[in-house]
């Protein structure tokens, strides 16, 4: 390490010898920035996972412009579209098809604990809609009361979803009727609920009778071939006379949601604030230990100010041991969060993992604040006065 | 300023402090160092020998009168040149001041690679001949908390003189050594400085060493009150 470090700053690395003298310290020093950016990493990984929870369900359908009620800022939120927009959109020539999409939650007891299935309703006639793994299946929804089940829901046992199949289906009671499983796909616990299921419109507005098949919560529309959705959104908002809906692509629709999780709702912003808080205490942490080191060796530092050694040198030396402490504390910082993270994953189903982003940009931002940290150490060092040593 | 002359002060005053607390601490101060010499300076707690020190030293601005040193003016000089002239200097103080996490020719090697652009190898191979002329190469790679005191001022003299310093400029160097040691560090120091021609100027209350002195300054309260020429 030391060779190496010479031959990186072309000088003896004081910095890192400074460090690694006092091993106990420095091992402290490495753990807390380490506990740092395991903070930092937990709260990143809950934050992405909130992203990825919120654009899963997306992934279940397919569609190229999505209309819905002016207030549905996400998803499973907002007041519902009437129907009649659907069939004033079908008079556009660009768009090819549309179906109307039901959401609402479904609790399922299931003994020990209730889970929450966040249900969609959809035209089982209509399978152009859907994923290719849900479409495969979806003719099993013609069935009144067949759903297809979430096998990664929280709180279903892995056997007993791999069990889920036409020839041995699975039947729970909700909303007092008896719905039964046919098949299943692979959804996963999420923020607004413990899974999903998919059931045909017929079978959610049984299962919700307060619903009306004249107002689902969204209209998914497909487009033509070489269509440019911005051009029929466009013609769309002319033709649909309620001003209030959003007319949005389907992607856009994603989008839209994913800011309004991470920004407006309480759990972004208090997760947003988690990042912001880890950050500091790696900041505070790396300045302490540097700032510590640099009051340690006033008498050295002054030596080497009387020898002839300029600002320069000094900066050098500190943050040759900010960068190592951002380096260093790192690494086990990274084997921590990932294995934490992992642990929070297994446990609740959320899509909490390392990425190699997260990797790269909490490694970036360690360095980043380190060397900020090591910055407002160098202050200290004009105490360092070559005349006191006389 | 004749070529052999390597620190000239004259008239020099200085004073610390600001308004009423303001106290004059150097009056009318003149003196000359020549080339190769070894000059103590003597004198009371309290009689300004430390300033002295710092102002030739480059690390104190001086005030009023003038201390040209190696043919500059410290007087209005930038901190710049100041810093250029302090890597002619060798500086050995009453602590060691060694760092504590550096091996003995790392050191040493500080001394060398001020310099800059000196290569690695270089600056590693002058600070163990250095270490060999103060009697410490089988201690190269030793801590400084592995080394007697003794041995310590014998690392701190090797890292003054490893550039071969026009001046060397040592306070108290054997406040804290025994009667061997001091002896031993003096001795260096003088012989040193003859081989290179390092002019010396040692401020101490240690009358064993006044004997190797070719010139004592005694200073009381701010005046040059002796000049004893023993050379």
């Amino acid at each position: 390490m030391s060779r190496l470090l010479q031959a990186l700053f072309g000088r003896l690395p004081i910095g890192w010898l400074q460090l690694s003298h006092n091993r106990t310290r420095f091992a402290a020093a490495l753990a807390g920035v380490a506990f740092a950016n395991v903070l930092v990493f937990v709260q990143l990984g809950i934050m992405n996972s909130m992203g990825a929870a919120t654009l899963r369900p997306y992934d279940f359908f397919q569609a190229d412009v999505m209309i819905s009620a002016g207030d549905a800022n996400a998803l499973a939120d907002g007041g519902n579209v009437a129907r009649q927009w659907l069939l004033q959109a079908m008079a556009d020539p660009d768009v090819a098809d549309g179906t109307g999409l039901f959401i609402a939650n479904v609790p399922w007891d299931r003994g020990e604990k209730d889970i929450s299935l966040t249900t969609f309703g959809v035209d089982p006639a209509k399978p152009g809609f859907l994923s290719a793994e849900i479409a495969g299946d979806i003719g099993l929804l013609q069935v009144q009361d067949a759903a297809i089940l979430d096998r990664l829901a929280r709180g279903l046992g892995k056997e007993e979803a791999a069990a889920i199949r036409p020839q041995s289906p699975l039947a729970f009671e909700t909303q007092g009727r008896t719905v039964t499983a046919y098949a299943t796909f692979a959804g996963g616990g999420g923020f607004g609920g413990d899974g999903y299921m998919l059931v045909s419109d017929q079978t959610f507005l049984s299962l919700f009778p307060a619903r009306a098949s004249a107002a689902p919560d969204h209209i998914l529309l497909t487009l033509r071939p070489g269509a440019r959705p911005e051009a029929v959104i466009a013609r769309l908002k002319t033709l649909i006379s309620d001003p209030s809906l959003r007319i949005r692509t389907y992607t856009a629709a994603a989008e839209d949601d994913l800011r309004y999780q991470q920004t407006k709702r309480p759990t972004g912003i208090i997760f947003g604030f988690g990042v912001l808080i880890g950050v500091l205490v790696g900041l505070v942490i790396v300045y302490q230990v540097l700032s510590t080191d640099v009051a340690d060796h006033l008498r050295e530092y002054a030596t080497f100010k009387a020898m002839g050694y300029g600002p320069r040198f000094f900066l050098g030396i500190v943050f040759e041991e900010a960068l190592v402490l951002g380096i260093m504390g790192f690494v086990p910082g990274l084997i921590v969060g990932t294995a934490i993270l992992t642990l929070m994953g297994a446990i609740t189903t959320l899509p909490l993992a390392m990425t190699p982003s997260m990797a790269v940009s909490v490694f970036l931002g360690t360095v980043v604040f380190s060397a900020v940290s090591g910055a407002i150490a160098t202050r200290r060092l004009a105490a360092a006065d070559p005349a006191d040593l006389f | 300023m004749d070529s052999d002359t390597i620190v000239e002060a004259r008239g020099l005053n200085h004073w610390f402090g600001s308004g009423e607390a303001r106290k004059q601490a150097l009056f009318d101060v003149n003196l000359t160092l020549k080339r190769g010499s070894f000059t103590v300076l003597m004198g009371p707690s309290g009689s300004g020998k430390t300033t002295v020190l710092t102002l030739i030293g480059c690390l104190r601005a001086v005030q009023d009168g003038s201390v040209r040193l190696l043919d500059h003016e410290l007087n209005g000089a930038a901190e710049a040149e100041l810093v250029a002239l302090r890597r002619r200097l060798g500086f050995i103080f009453q602590a060691h001041n060694l760092h504590e996490s550096l091996t003995a020719a790392q050191n040493v090697m500080m001394g060398v690679q001020v310099h800059g652009g000196v290569p690695d190898g270089l600056a590693q191979q002058a600070a163990i001949h250095a270490l060999g002329l103060v009697g410490l190469s089988d201690r190269t790679t030793y801590l400084p908390a592995n080394l007697s005191g003794g041995q310590k001022q014998r690392v701190a003299v090797a890292r003054a003189l490893v550039a071969s310093p026009a001046l060397v400029l040592a306070d108290e160097p054997t406040a804290a050594l025994d009667k061997d040691s001091a002896a031993e560090v003096v001795d260096l120091l003088k012989r040193m400085g003859e081989a290179r021609g390092t002019t010396t100027l040692l401020v101490t209350h240690d009358n064993r060493i006044l004997d190797r002195a070719d010139r004592i300054l005694t200073l009381e309260d701010g005046r040059i009150v002796k000049i004893e020429e023993r050379g």
